[in-house]
């Protein structure tokens, strides 16, 4: 038994097995054979297990995606078969007398580099395939082998960190909690935690090559600790806390289907915040009102080219039509920063949250923001959509948005292809946004603000650095002057605003947001029935 | 030795997935099969040398066959390009 402390950024109780979850980038250690043959035995009895992996995930993309997904994995296996990859791997370890995984890594780093280096955007991005066959012989090799989500049992997902990349490869059914050793209250993880009602703990001191999947494990995610190896007693325990809290929860159920309104009748619109289409489920689960944030960036985010059209539509046709006539508001693409995705080869930059990203990729490559619009302005047709763009701070960059939309709206009126211009507002994430809200208002229909990019910016604090959590102050009164400042100018000009930052769902300020006349919230499906419970006693 | 030259017609050129098959194909045959273009050449039987030489739409590859099959194998990969490439 062997119980450590993290820092709970998701309250809730999990008992269950550990499936530790190892990082495709970790760095592969060197070390001498002295047999050279066996090794070179064991790279090809892992090509041979890679192959059967990609083999099944063929199968299951061709029957839950279609064809033209699955050929990726087809072409994985093509590669891996590859005389001179082969070869390679066991020349340097024959020369070399090196272990299989270093070979495996270098000669996979030698080839994707052949392929960055070729001038030919497509081959350059092929790049990214030769990384991931390297990284699954490898994952191989060590034994940390991919996660078979179709097989496994519901478990508590240790690791480093997690990237969005990873998360959005994960079956959410399965998970129990998530346990890390880095992350800020901040991250994707913690995000992802809250959207999903799961406990969660980061900042846990564990060493991960001690730590086997299969171990058992409790998460208290009040006490903010990770009990590793528990006693019987300890699991009854913490049985007994997740039957108290389920009950709880039933609790709440009774304000489903009521109005969220104060006593004094003012009512507030309160939305739920999500990142897939599968996420919809949860919305309608806690009777959110609508959706105030759908993060588009899951359609871009796991794969190797750019979303199509057709894929675009097809995934925000069927959110509108499950939501039937409820309020959907998709933020366009919000990629860069934090999020990074291989093929759109954003480059690395000394300072990514200012950097190159969200609508700044948009209006620089309009052909990426051309798709998602002509997508969004079909599928408008099958509900009640709203279009948000993030990262705003000038009246300038709203022109060319909307000269954008023109264009796009002139294609689909001169193709024949029905569409609906949607109600479209504006991310407030940056101070300069707020100082100029006036303008903007009279420019777009709504303002959402985002609370989380907006402190960031605001207090000069990088939201992914664990080692500043203790000087960020969500409270900070700037912020809550900037969101008064910004419902005011909208109210001026008769326009609504809202808030679909993680503050939008503390408690806490939920009666401040409401006197200063925020209209909409946009929380985590978890919290909308507390929210309307806290609005409703108002 | 039998040789013909092909035009490439697919969008993108001879890209993986193609290129994969042609592979396979390829090691059908017991003669030597050799594709060149751009001034490079590769063996049709290695997929990333094939890939490596960045063969575009509209650029014209030289298929070289020797060996006992020859003729079939040349006949087969002329095939396989009028149909994938």
């Amino acid at each position: 038994m062997l119980k450590l402390q993290g820092k709970p950024v998701y309250k809730g109780v999990a008992v269950g097995s550990i499936v530790v979850l190892k990082g495709t980038d970790a760095p592969v250690k060197r070390s001498k054979v002295q047999d050279a043959q066996a090794e070179i035995a064991r790279v090809d009895a892992a090509i041979k297990t890679a192959q059967e992996q990609l083999q099944r995930l063929y199968d299951k993309a061709l029957k839950e995606v279609g064809e033209a997904s699955a050929a990726l994995f087809e072409v994985h296996q093509m590669m891996l078969e590859d005389d001179d990859y082969v070869d390679s791997i066991h020349n340097m370890i024959e020369t070399e007398q090196v272990n299989a995984e270093y070979a495996v890594s270098v000669t996979g780093d030698n080839f994707s580099a052949m392929f960055a280096n070729m001038d030919d955007e497509y081959m350059q991005a092929r790049s990214a395939d030769i990384k991931d066959i390297s990284g699954r012989l490898v994952r191989v090799l060590d034994g940390s082998a991919d996660i078979d989500w179709e097989s496994m049992d519901a478990a508590i997902i240790v690791a480093d960190d997690l990237s969005p990349s990873e998360t959005v490869q994960m079956d959410k059914t399965k998970i129990l909690a998530f346990v890390t050793v880095h992350g800020s209250t901040n991250s994707h993880t913690a995000i992802l935690a809250r959207m999903m009602n799961i406990p969660a703990l980061i900042g846990v001191p564990m060493d991960l090559e001690t730590i086997h999947s299969g171990d058992k494990a409790v998460v208290d995610g009040f006490a903010g600790e990770v009990i590793l190896e528990p006693t019987e007693e300890e699991c009854v325990k913490a049985e007994a806390k997740i039957k108290e809290e389920q009950e709880k929860v039933q609790l709440l159920q009774a304000l489903r289907g009521k109005e969220t309104v104060t006593r004094d009748g003012r009512a507030i619109k309160l939305y739920a915040n999500i990142g897939s289409v599968g996420d919809v489920g949860y919305v309608l689960e806690n009777d959110a009102a609508g959706i105030g944030l759908f993060r588009s960036e899951f359609l871009y985010l796991g794969r190797n080219n750019f979303p199509t059209e057709e894929e675009q539509f097809q995934a925000y046709k069927q959110v509108l039509q499950t939501m039937a006539g409820k309020k959907v508001i998709i933020r366009t693409l919000d990629i860069g920063a934090d999020k990074q995705v291989d093929y759109f080869n954003l480059g690395n930059e000394d300072n990514p949250a200012m950097g190159y990203r969200a609508i700044r990729i948009c209006l620089t490559q309009p052909d990426i923001f051309k798709t998602q619009l002509r997508a969004l302005l079909r599928a408008a047709v099958y509900g009640n959509l709203s279009v948000m763009y993030p990262m705003i701070i000038s009246v300038e960059e709203v022109d060319q948005i909307q000269a954008i939309v023109k264009q796009v709206e002139a294609g689909l009126i001169a193709e024949q292809i029905p569409y609906k211009l949607p109600e479209q507002g504006i991310m407030i994430e940056t101070p300069a946004a707020v100082m100029i809200s006036e303008e903007l208002a009279e420019k777009v229909d709504f303002f959402s603000i985002g609370t989380n990019d907006l402190t960031q910016y605001t207090l000069a604090i990088d939201r992914q650095n664990e080692k500043l959590d203790t000087f960020y102050n969500p409270y900070h009164k700037a912020i809550l002057k900037m969101i008064k400042i910004v419902v005011d100018s909208a109210h001026k000009h008769g326009k609504w605003a809202g808030i679909c930052g993680e503050l939008g769902a503390d408690p806490k300020l939920t009666e401040e947001f409401v006197r200063m006349g925020v209209d909409e919230l946009s929380v985590a499906p978890s919290m909308v029935l507390r929210l309307r419970k806290a609005i409703r006693e108002m | 030795m039998k040789a013909f030259d092909y035009v490439i017609k697919d969008e993108i050129g001879i890209h993986a997935r193609p290129a994969g098959l042609l592979v396979k194909e390829a090691k059908k045959f017991e003669s030597t099969i050799t594709l060149k273009a751009n001034g490079k050449s590769a063996a049709a039987t290695k997929l990333m040398a094939i890939m490596s030489m960045g063969v575009k739409s509209g650029q014209t590859v030289t298929v070289e066959a020797e060996g006992a099959d020859e003729e079939a194998a040349s006949a087969g990969m002329q095939a396989f390009f009028e149909e994938n490439l």
